[in-house]
């Protein structure tokens, strides 16, 4: 076979792979602007008067509130998560401290640990506390879940400063904060940026914690998603529009930061 | 032991030894103890606390009938029949969509690698579905995929004269097996593009010149290389799905063997409210993990790597 010939055969091939890998979001997306009675047809249509009907019905459902507990949460979440790592990071890296290995063990075994270890007794504090159904202590939780991540992704970034860097400044005679935020900071804002945005992604997306330590006035998206699985009648509508609603913040970041992306899911090792 | 993989990862570790004065050292424990201390009491007091309920016989029906019990929790885990099958559902759940999302992840980095027209686009539809809200994808795929009136799968099924199939209900392993690889598929592939475009590309010319073909390229040459991203991607992968909750909630609530152990704590501790039971589950959950992070993962690769480079 012709060598161009099989390269557009292997390029249509991957089109095909990747549009039917995609399809079930670009229906999710569809089935959104259709009218109920549309969606929830035997016979799926491509071609419709497009509605905002679904939007409309997510919304009359109290969404707005949800999803401004998930902004909240997330946000604290990863101011959380990035102040507190990048000392920590720094301590890893530039300005090492005894026993690195020791210290990077425990951040990674606690990252691994399985949030079922630990959120018993989280409930049990918290309840005692007064504290269940509170938005802050949930970004508190995701902010520690998270923590270890962003310490790994941050070290990794420090390590590319050049040490001579650093002393060029410690011999000017600048103090630990200049150097860690004047000097080194500026060099690794990518890191920050991926450590925000995996922190971020993880803490809108969670649904285990927030079902358990939330009921109402701190319900973020997640759980109101879940909460469609007991709906009678027709709902595939406002199902997508919610759905599409809740999922396009992390798409659309993911999307636009696709190269922080790889770094921070593999916490740095792949650059 | 996953730390010293993940560090050799690292392209150089800075190791020229410095000089440190003990003022130096004592900042960088100060840099260091904020994040430390939060992590200690929101994670590693909880897990102690956890141990401790675990031996306690305490259901939050029966608030005065509470005390030690020792290991009574453990044993009633092991002889009410829930422990075992909630190990191995989780377990297979686990081996099963990891292993489909590293082959088919493979497969789209392969074929992302080449370069041809609208690849930055192709690449950015491939991540969206690690990108979707994992309960809105559940749902998405609950209701107009799998569903036996509305679902896509069953649309298709009826146009090629096929059975209609309730995949939730008849197959539930299945479709929860089939949602996570949906959603992975795309974290592996990102892992494994970053390690096919860090090939050097000189080898892989040499290797055609000298005439190796195509496929044992790829399995003396560039499996080999990719070897240190599967572990990765296969490691970070597994531990996250270990604890897989969101698509047992909302495909199959937990029946038809797919109750992982993370559903059935939820169950016992939040709906039976027996918290001595449910804690126990949750450190047979850890030690699960820390099995899987290590034996069975290094297992996998031995066989894994043996056959591919004979």
């Amino acid at each position: 076979m012709n060598r161009s010939v099989k390269g557009s055969l292997v390029t249509l091939l991957t089109w095909v792979l990747v549009l039917a890998f995609f399809f079930p979001v670009f229906w999710m997306i569809l089935n959104g602007f259709k009218p109920e009675s549309v969606a929830s047809s035997v016979h799926p249509k491509l071609f419709f008067s497009p509605s905002t009907e679904g939007y409309q019905l997510a919304m009359d459902r109290g969404m707005k509130g949800y999803l401004l507990n998930s902004l909240t949460a997330s946000v604290t979440a990863t101011i959380i998560a990035v102040v507190l790592a990048i000392p920590a990071a720094y301590a890893l890296s530039i300005r090492r401290v005894k026993n690195v290995e020791n210290a990077l063990s425990f951040f990674i075994s606690t990252r691994f640990m399985p949030l079922a270890a630990v959120v018993l007794p989280l409930f049990m504090i918290l309840k005692t506390l007064g504290l269940l159904d509170n938005i802050y202590m949930l970004a508190v939780v995701y902010g520690a879940v998270n923590l270890p991540v962003a310490v790994w992704m941050m070290r990794s970034f420090f390590l590319e400063v050049p040490f001579e860097i650093i002393e060029a400044c410690r011999v000017d005679g600048a103090g630990l904060g200049r150097e860690i935020f004047r000097v080194a900071l500026p060099l690794v804002l990518p890191g920050v940026a991926s450590a925000a945005l995996i922190t971020f992604i993880f803490s809108w997306n969670e649904y285990f914690l927030a079902t358990l330590l939330t009921s109402s006035a701190a319900r973020t998206t997640p759980p109101f998603l879940g909460s469609f699985v007991d709906g009678r009648g027709q709902f595939l509508a406002v199902l997508s529009a919610a759905a599409t609603i809740a999922a396009l913040p992390v798409i659309i970041a993911g999307w636009v930061a696709q190269k922080q992306l790889v770094r921070g899911l593999s916490m740095g090792a792949i650059k | 032991m996953s730390v010293r993989e993940l560090d050799a990862v690292e392209a150089k570790v800075a190791t020229e030894p410095r000089r440190v004065n003990k003022k130096e050292l004592w900042s960088a424990r100060g840099l260091l103890l904020p994040a430390v201390i939060f992590l200690i009491l929101l994670t590693q007091v909880p897990f102690v606390v956890t141990i401790v309920y675990s031996s306690l016989k305490w259901n939050l029906l029966y608030p005065n009938d509470r005390g030690f019990t020792g290991f009574d929790n453990y044993k009633s885990a092991l002889t009410s029949g829930d422990l075992w099958p909630s190990i191995v559902a989780t377990v297979l759940i686990t081996a099963f969509s990891v292993i489909l999302s590293v082959l088919i992840g493979m497969l789209f980095a392969i074929l992302l690698d080449r370069d041809f027209r609208g690849r930055a686009i192709a690449r950015t539809l491939m991540i969206t579905p690690f990108l979707v809200m994992p309960a809105a994808a559940s749902l998405i795929w609950k209701y107009s995929m799998f569903d036996t009136n509305i679902g896509i799968l069953n649309w298709l099924s009826r146009a090629l004269h096929l059975p209609v199939v309730s995949w939730s209900t008849e197959h539930p392993m299945l479709s929860v097996v089939i949602v996570l690889t949906w959603q992975f598929t795309p974290f592996m592939m990102l892992i494994l593009l970053a390690g096919l475009q860090g090939q050097d590309k000189g080898i892989l010319e040499a290797a055609q010149v000298d005439g190796a073909g195509t496929w044992r390229t790829f399995t003396w040459i560039t499996l080999p290389h990719l070897r240190m991203y599967i572990e990765i991607g296969v490691l970070l992968g597994a531990v996250i799905i270990l604890q897989v909750f969101d698509p047992i909630a909302i495909l199959t609530k937990g029946t038809g063997g797919t109750k992982t152990l993370a559903y059935l704590l939820y169950e016992r501790a939040f709906i039976g409210l027996d918290v001595g039971q449910a804690a126990a589950y949750g450190v047979v959950t850890v030690i699960l993990t820390i099995i899987v992070a290590t034996v069975a993962l290094r297992t996998l690769f031995k066989v894994f790597m043996a056959g591919g480079s004979r």
